[in-house]
């Protein structure tokens, strides 16, 4: 990377790219095509104003831009059919096609986001939102009292419980996933148990509610409290966690068990020691990505946490109140700044999936195992193991290509 | 090549001492092993447990309102508990016209969202955007409520008249009766499915292009070597490959907007009569029936929304298991899977 300074200006300064060793251009874009996309794009928007404001009686911000963008893709058809053929058309409308869903997308998110943040920010910019609860607001208060720390402290005890529950669950799910083959008397479950944990991770989360209702509610007799919200929320996170799991838990190379194996170790020393410590970087974004996914359910928290408007600290017993809750139950208030706080309420729950979601992105990143300096031995059994598959994924082509389905795959997971 | 082929010339024949018969081996599990299978095995079924847990107990809890009531469950269109007169015949079509709309708008965006993403994207894009469709799945779906009930809404009331005039003729479902008030475009059945189309467009395009990018490299190749252009290539290559995958991925889809709850309860608001008229105000679901009238239910009227719940359950799984042998009895679901 870094030569001698002495030479490395000769060669950029003398060659001037000698045209016959130019690279020939299959893909990028020519000035004509960005030119053809603008004036199609200036030329419908002013069709379509014509059309919206002056000739047919339309309104809405929604119908206008569908308009403008169904003539854009007619004129962009008709104006690049006066200079390409028809392949060529296709070919560029399909682009425009791809570009412009891609960008739909973008604009959503950011959408939300935004829109979230701004109707949030009318609360969440006095401090009291984040230090006070609801507990001596009345529906007519001002923005200046109530707040959501008890809805904060809630959905962090209920998250925290549901991810001590499903985690070692859903991490052994996904290991038996992988290892079960090794036995013949489990290996027939594995594909009905993934088609199951499939079809889990879509159950609607109402159903879990309810589910944990009728268990421990209704059958058990306990009160509505934090600890059944946990439970319900294990039940939606378990299938998300031993999905992604299973991913990265596979992807741990064979070679590395075998090695494990050759050693005289068990499946259970194996699979202890080796399995999981190589699939720690993965299985901690699979886990934190199922935590984003649990704070934000409200449906199985609104039928088993009760509601309150006070702090409780204690998830065993008593209503017990979460973000979602709150803004549940104060957006359909009709007071304003009631709306106004559950915006801010949305606001904050937002910040909190956003941060388990970066986490989880940069967790997932540190992939190298040499980051680690906390646990010496652990540390040096883990280069030497991961040294053995370099050769090999360097001669076999499965290998390489598992390796980039490794950090593919962490990110596909949800 | 050369040094690989080496070291196997150089290999010494196996010793011929006793050719006849092979010495068998076999390694018996250590206790520890053999508990920890038993462990992983336990882990393996308690998803089966977990399933029949929740179908015994749905079950056992809405009894009482099935024996109320008995097959007039299925036929019912009102929930008056108090009556004696509930069913799920209204809410039950209204919650399958709720994901039918969210398919039909979540379905050529997720597709082509999924294709831009693995073949039109740049390449050093791709990974954000990946992250970035992940992040959509994961907004909290009150979110999208708030959003929809409060930013969408208001916008949307335009084109909701616009499509009763003038496709209203036409097409009788698009009809809106009873006066054009701005109120009666609101907290339809359309507006609901809109925003559900939001939520479940992740669910389809995460999964569509992690098939679509799994189309084989040489099939891609070829088609370009033989003149294709891009969309050829996709339409020939990439669009078959992946075709059962996406057909998979669209019944997952639709599994998940039927289940959808806090933003169609928060938007619609609920009529207990099947709501053909989908711009019409007014609409349900069944899961959006169980947050709404959950707080004010105890006794028969908790049994009947269990009871509901039931049938909800017994639906989205039936859809998600049927979703999940499509993939993976199709070519690049076959990859994947194993």
């Amino acid at each position: 990377m870094n030569p001698a300074p002495a030479p490395a200006p000769a060669p950029t300064t003398e060659t001037p790219e000698p045209p016959e060793q130019r690279r020939i251009k299959l893909g990028g874009t020519t000035r004509e095509e960005v030119l053809t996309m603008l004036g199609a794009g200036a030329g419908s928007l002013a069709l379509d104003w014509l059309l919206y404001e002056r000739v047919l009686p339309l309104s809405g911000a929604f119908g206008f831009l569908l308009c403008w963008y169904l003539l854009f893709l007619g004129l962009y058809t008709l104006v690049g059919r006066l200079q390409w053929d028809a392949l060529t058309v296709r070919e560029r409308l399909a682009t425009a096609l791809a570009w412009s869903s891609g960008l739909l997308l973008l604009a959503v998110i950011a959408e939300q986001i935004g829109y979230v943040a701004v109707r949030g920010f009318d609360a969440a910019r006095h401090w009291n939102f984040f230090t006070e609860t609801m507990r001596t607001t009345a529906p007519l208060s001002p923005i200046t009292s109530g707040g959501c720390l008890h809805a904060v402290v809630g959905s962090l005890e209920q998250l925290g419980l549901a991810t001590l529950f499903s985690v070692p669950l859903g991490v052994v799910t996904a290991v038996f996933l992988v290892e079960a083959g090794t036995s013949r008397r489990s290996a027939r479950f594995v594909k009905p148990v993934r088609v199951l944990v499939e079809a889990m991770t879509a159950l609607p989360s109402i159903v879990a509610g309810l589910f944990v209702l009728g268990v421990v509610i209704l059958t058990l007799g306990a009160e509505k409290s934090g600890l059944a919200a946990a439970l319900a929320l294990t039940v939606m996170m378990t299938p998300i966690v031993t999905r992604a799991a299973e991913v990265v838990v596979r992807l741990v190379p064979g070679t590395l068990k075998e090695a494990s194996y050759a050693l005289g170790a068990g499946q259970w020393r194996t699979v202890w020691h080796v399995v999981l410590p190589t699939a720690r970087p993965g299985l901690t974004t699979a886990v934190v990505l199922g935590m984003a996914r649990g704070v934000g359910e409200t449906s199985p928290v609104l039928l088993t946490a009760g509601f309150t408007a006070r702090m409780n600290l204690d998830p065993l017993h008593g209503n017990q109140a979460s973000l979602p809750l709150y803004v549940w139950n104060y957006v359909k208030q009709p007071y304003p700044d009631m709306v106004a706080r559950a915006f801010a309420g949305a606001l904050t729950l937002m910040a909190v999936v956003l941060v388990l979601f970066v986490t989880a992105r940069v967790l997932g990143r540190h992939r190298a195992p040499t980051d680690r300096r906390a646990r010496r031995p652990l540390r040096r059994s883990r280069t030497t193991a991961t040294a053995v598959p370099v050769p090999a994924a360097a001669t076999a082509v499965p290998a390489t290509n598992a390796t980039n389905a490794a950090t593919a795959s962490a990110v596909a997971n949800r | 090549m050369t040094a690989a082929v080496q070291p196997t010339d150089t290999r010494v024949p196996p010793p011929t001492s006793d050719p006849d018969r092979p010495r068998r081996i076999s390694a018996p599990a250590s206790p520890a092993d053999r508990a920890f299978r038993g462990v992983l095995r336990a882990a393996g079924l308690s998803v089966f447990v977990l399933m029949g847990l929740i179908a015994f107990f749905l079950l056992l809890r809405g009894t009482e309102a099935l024996r109320a009531v008995g097959w007039s469950f299925l036929g019912e269109q009102n929930w008056r508990t108090a009556a004696h007169t509930f069913g799920i015949a209204a809410v039950l079509p209204n919650g399958i016209l709720i994901a039918l709309i969210a398919l039909c708008i979540a379905v050529p965006v997720s597709l082509t969202a999924a294709l831009f993403i693995s073949e039109y994207a740049p390449v050093r894009l791709r990974p954000t955007l990946v992250s970035l469709v992940d992040l959509m799945a994961a907004i909290p779906s009150i979110v999208y409520g708030l959003w929809g009930l409060f930013f969408l809404q208001p916008r949307f009331v335009g084109l909701c008249r616009w499509l009763a005039n003038h496709l209203g003729g036409p097409l009788p479902f698009l009809r809106v009766r009873g006066g054009d008030t701005p109120t009666s475009y609101t907290s339809s059945t359309f507006i609901a499915g809109t925003v559900v189309s939001l939520m479940i467009i992740p669910i389809i395009t995460s999964l569509s292009r992690e098939v679509f990018s799994q189309a084989p490299a040489g099939e891609r190749e070829g088609a370009y070597a033989l003149g294709s252009t891009r969309w050829g290539m996709v339409r020939t290559v990439v669009l078959p490959f992946g075709r059962g995958g996406v057909i998979g991925a669209v019944m997952l889809g639709f599994g998940r907007a039927m289940g959808e709850t806090i933003a169609v309860a928060l938007i619609i608001s609920p009529v207990f009569r099947v709501a053909w008229h989908v711009l019409e105000n007014g609409g349900g679901s069944i899961s959006a029936l169980i947050a709404l009238r959950f707080s004010e239910s105890d006794g028969l009227s908790l049994s009947a929304l269990m009871a509901a719940g039931l049938v909800l359950f017994a639906l989205t799984l039936l859809v998600n298991v049927a979703a999940g042998f499509v993939i993976s009895r199709s070519r690049s679901g076959a990859s994947t899977s194993d």
